[in-house]
């Protein structure tokens, strides 16, 4: 899992490259906690355009972010979801409380 | 013609996770699978190993057997543990129940392995453990060319 951050003033986009599942989230969520400590962004931007698996563990994780973010009145993205990653977020219904562009 | 299968141990650490997907899809691609049928098996079997990480083997690292095998068409994957075993089997069904909600669980874990393959049985006994049988029967293709094959990949990849 690699993840690389881009800052554009108050929107953090966070692109995730690789696997994301269980394991890989454990080690995401430590690390992107970490950076949305600042309470400067108000909107997180998840790029999957690099991700080649997720699994439930993934929705998790995403749902997780979702809740740091919105208790500063905060929104999340996710953006470039391929097929096979669009087939799970389309499953779990996620697209009703997170916008997938 | 003889019926292909193979075991794997490993003990319940995360890291292994993207291991036995990758192994079970690996031994699955002898019956032709397309990208779809791979990534739906992929997911099935990480769903089926992360329980047995998450839930089965809760403060210890235990043992988990993955048993594939190959019936015409069908492939056949067990994902079985030897941990605490679930209380109530139908309940852990039901979509988005999870005993863990504190660890980001979504709780659908089952409901992916239901939807991914055509058939999930769960078979559980408190503390003796649990036993998930996942079938996919695997679509017959017939010859392609190299160009519909390059059609089909760049299709299904985007």
């Amino acid at each position: 899992m690699n993840i690389q951050f881009i800052e554009t003033g108050q929107v953090l986009t966070i692109k995730l490259r690789g696997e994301l599942d269980h394991h890989s989230a454990d080690e995401a969520r430590v690390l992107i906690d970490e950076k949305i400590k600042n309470e400067k962004y108000n909107k997180l931007v998840i790029d999957l355009k690099g991700l080649d698996f997720i699994d439930s563990s993934g929705i998790g994780f995403v749902i997780g972010r979702y809740k740091v973010i919105r208790k500063r009145n905060g929104v999340i993205e996710i953006i470039n979801a391929g097929k096979k990653v669009r087939k799970i977020l389309d499953m779990s219904g996620i697209g009703k409380i997170i916008k997938i562009k | 013609m003889h019926n292909n299968y193979v075991y794997i141990k490993i003990p319940s650490l995360s890291v292994n996770e993207s291991f036995a997907r990758a192994a079970v899809a690996a031994f699955c691609s002898s019956l032709n699978p397309t990208m779809s049928e791979i990534s739906d098996i992929k997911t099935a079997v990480s769903e089926a190993v992360t329980n047995a990480v998450v839930h089965a083997y809760e403060n210890e690292i235990g043992e988990i057997e993955i048993q594939c095998r190959i019936k015409g068409q069908v492939v056949e994957i067990i994902v079985e543990d030897f941990g605490c075993g679930i209380a109530d089997v139908e309940k852990a069904r039901e979509p988005l129940f999870t005993t863990r909600p504190e660890l980001e669980r979504s709780g659908m874990g089952f409901s992916v392995m239901e939807s991914f393959m055509d058939e999930l049985v769960v078979l559980s006994e408190k503390d003796v453990g649990t036993k998930v049988i996942l079938r996919k029967k695997i679509s017959e293709k017939k010859q392609k060319t190299l160009n519909e094959e390059f059609d089909d990949e760049k299709s299904e990849d985007d």
